[in-house]
């Protein structure tokens, strides 16, 4: 696509801030990734692995201790980073609207659904109330809530679970946002209901152009969902590129362990394989990659120096000495011994 | 038990009876409350006597049953020989318009105070939560009769003390459940949706700490009433020739030794009974909006 993307975050860093600078957890470390309008982009990483903080980074609502310490991110050429705190509330909901991770929890119990659907609409287009409460209406039947007029009068109480989570898709878009943050939105559902929320979510998508950020640690649904994918390890971008590039042909070992470590329905006996060791402590990386304790292929320069970005074909990056263009050539038996 | 004797248990005629206590509304607090309301908006028309002015030569008279009373002064006169009924009814009035109005007073500075305290945090809950450490470490009626000494006795600068002496209750608690509210998703949904701080507090925090707020308030009702009394008989409250009844306990306490008992036992009667039942609605209020504010 030309021109400028959407959203292109450019070496952001967001850490955690504790102790007066004692202690400093490097949760976003220097991640760049670009999101192109109507593309979907997913987000794959173990717990800890800074997703939920990029997020969160986003929108700038980050908890105290949190500091965006370098990188830009450009939101139609514009840096949200140099934004002040009225000009982000603007751009939240408006522009950049969210999905929580709890979307069950999300709605007030003392609200009818109308006001909560409406009040994006009156806090950002200042709508009269009666104008506000026609689009919530509208935007009910968008997101398939049967007769709307009722529903639009009744508590969160009186909803199910899949109905609130449609409402809470519904206040997402209520401003037609040109970004849609979807923070795990469908691990409190259950499996019926989650397919059908993630077909809406692709249905709004389409009509409305949305570029979807969609953060997840189920690589099932990232194969569903997203165009563009983005694998997560301890605050880092280790991969990123095409889904379907990555699915077909990992670089990173990483990603590869993580495909490996998907259970398979045609192979029952297959043992699953999980990754050894466990996340490192990111308040105290280990030199190096970062991922060089747990990979399987790890060699002495991986333990002194991280790997810069490469590019192993137009479209991917990998932070990987096996992807620098030199070890190209003997990738080939890499991936055959893994 | 049997699962048979259970059903016969519960579907007994006296089940019935039974089911209607389990709602238990506080049947006696309520009526003396109404009674007392009813009695302070119809002063006018109930009292019998102009209040604040008596006759002289019906000076002590007793109550109508004892000897020497009579039906004229229900409840006798006071040394002014000033209807103790009609002042009764006229002190009922000012306990209840103090009582409430401190009390909504109160309220609303510390709910405001302590949402602001919880939700923005940082230096605005320091400063908040300090002044309310002052302010508790203070002696609440001592510090009252400080500031009616320094604006003078009034019936609305009474409200105004009493407030600005309670309101620290209320930014303790409201506080505590702010700091539990601004956590739940809601509240992080309407901040990613845009909301100002200002929208956010108005929209979502305040209308869920109002029930903890109103069950407060019907507990620190009773403490603001005997507040009132307290520096109404101290002479720092409502001035006279107002009936208050403090000013009444306060007139009556000479009397007392020479056998006037009806200038004190009345008004104090009436102190007690709206005290109690304050206390009573109050109790009953906070267990059924608000189970979390048991430990209280």
């Amino acid at each position: 696509m030309a021109g400028p993307p959407l959203l292109e975050l450019d070496r952001l860093s967001t850490h955690y801030i504790a102790a007066q600078g004692a202690r400093v957890v490097r949760a976003v470390d220097g991640v760049s990734l670009r999101v192109e309008a109507g593309e979907t982009l997913g987000i794959v990483g173990e717990s800890g692995s800074g997703k939920s903080t990029l997020a969160l980074t986003l929108l700038r609502v980050l908890p105290p201790a949190a500091r965006i310490v370098g990188g830009r991110m450009l939101l139609d050429g514009e840096d949200l980073v140099q934004k002040t705190e009225p000009e982000m509330q603007d751009i939240r909901g408006k522009k950049i609207a969210m999905i929580l991770q709890d979307p069950m929890a999300s709605l007030n119990p003392l609200f009818t659904i109308g006001n909560q659907v409406a009040e994006p609409i009156r806090v950002h287009e200042h709508e009269t109330r009666r104008t506000a409460w026609q689009r919530a209406r509208a935007l009910l039947n968008a997101v398939r809530i049967p007769s709307p007029e009722a529903r639009v009068k009744q508590y969160p109480h009186e909803m199910s679970g899949g109905m609130r989570q449609r409402i809470v898709g519904a206040i997402g878009i209520s401003c037609e946002p040109r970004l849609l943050i979807a923070d795990e939105p469908t691990t409190s559902l259950d499996l019926t209901i989650q397919a059908q929320y993630l077909n809406l979510l692709r249905e709004l998508q389409r009509q409305h152009g949305l570029a979807l950020i969609f953060i997840t640690h189920n690589l099932g649904i990232v194969a569903k969902m997203c165009d563009q994918l983005a694998v997560m390890y301890a605050g880092r971008v280790v991969e990123s590129g095409p889904v379907s590039r990555i699915f077909n042909a990992p670089v990173h070992p990483y990603t590869k362990a993580l495909l490996n470590a998907i259970p398979r329905m045609d192979d029952p006996d297959r043992r699953l394989n999980a990754i050894e060791g466990q996340p490192p402590n990111l308040a105290a990386l280990p030199p190096g990659c970062s991922f060089a304790p747990r990979c399987a292929l790890a060699m002495p320069r991986c333990r002194e120096a991280a790997p810069p970005e490469f590019t192993p074909e137009p479209g991917r990056t990998a932070h990987c000495w096996l992807a620098e263009p030199a070890a190209a050539a003997g990738r080939l038996i890499v991936s055959g011994a893994v | 038990m049997s699962i048979p004797a259970e059903i016969a248990r519960r579907s007994s005629p006296l089940a019935a009876v039974r089911k209607v206590r389990m709602r238990d509304y506080p049947v006696i607090p309520l009526a003396i409350l109404g009674i007392v309301t009813l009695v302070a908006i119809f002063a006018n028309q109930l009292a019998p006597h102009n209040p604040e002015v008596g006759i002289l030569t019906a000076r002590f008279k007793p109550p109508f049953w004892q000897h020497g009373g009579s039906t004229e002064y229900l409840l006798g006169t006071d040394q002014l020989g000033r209807d103790v009924l009609s002042r009764l009814i006229f002190g009922a009035r000012i306990s209840m318009v103090v009582g409430f109005t401190a009390v909504i007073f109160a309220g609303a500075l510390g709910t405001f105070l302590g949402i602001l305290s919880g939700y923005l945090g940082g230096w605005v809950d320091q400063v908040v939560m300090r002044l309310t450490d002052t302010w508790l470490a203070l002696p609440a009626l001592t510090f009252a009769i400080f500031l009616a000494a320094i604006v003078g006795p009034s019936m609305w600068n009474i409200v105004i003390i009493l407030g600005v002496t309670y309101w620290t209750r209320y930014a303790r608690v409201i506080r505590g459940e702010v700091l539990a509210l601004k956590e739940r998703e809601f509240v992080r949904l309407a901040i990613v949706a845009g909301c100002s701080k200002w929208t956010i507090m108005r929209h979502h925090i305040l209308p869920n700490v109002i029930n903890s707020a109103i069950v407060l308030g019907s507990l620190m009702l009773g403490v603001v009433i005997i507040a009132e009394a307290t520096l109404s008989f101290l002479g720092v409250g409502v001035p006279p020739p107002q009936p208050a009844w403090g000013l009444m306990l306060s007139d009556g306490k000479q009397g007392l030794m020479v056998g006037y008992w009806w200038l004190t036992v009345f008004p104090g009667l009436g102190i007690m009974l709206l005290v109690l039942s304050a206390n009573l609605l109050g109790d009953w209020l906070r267990v059924k909006l608000d189970p979390q504010l048991r430990q209280l």
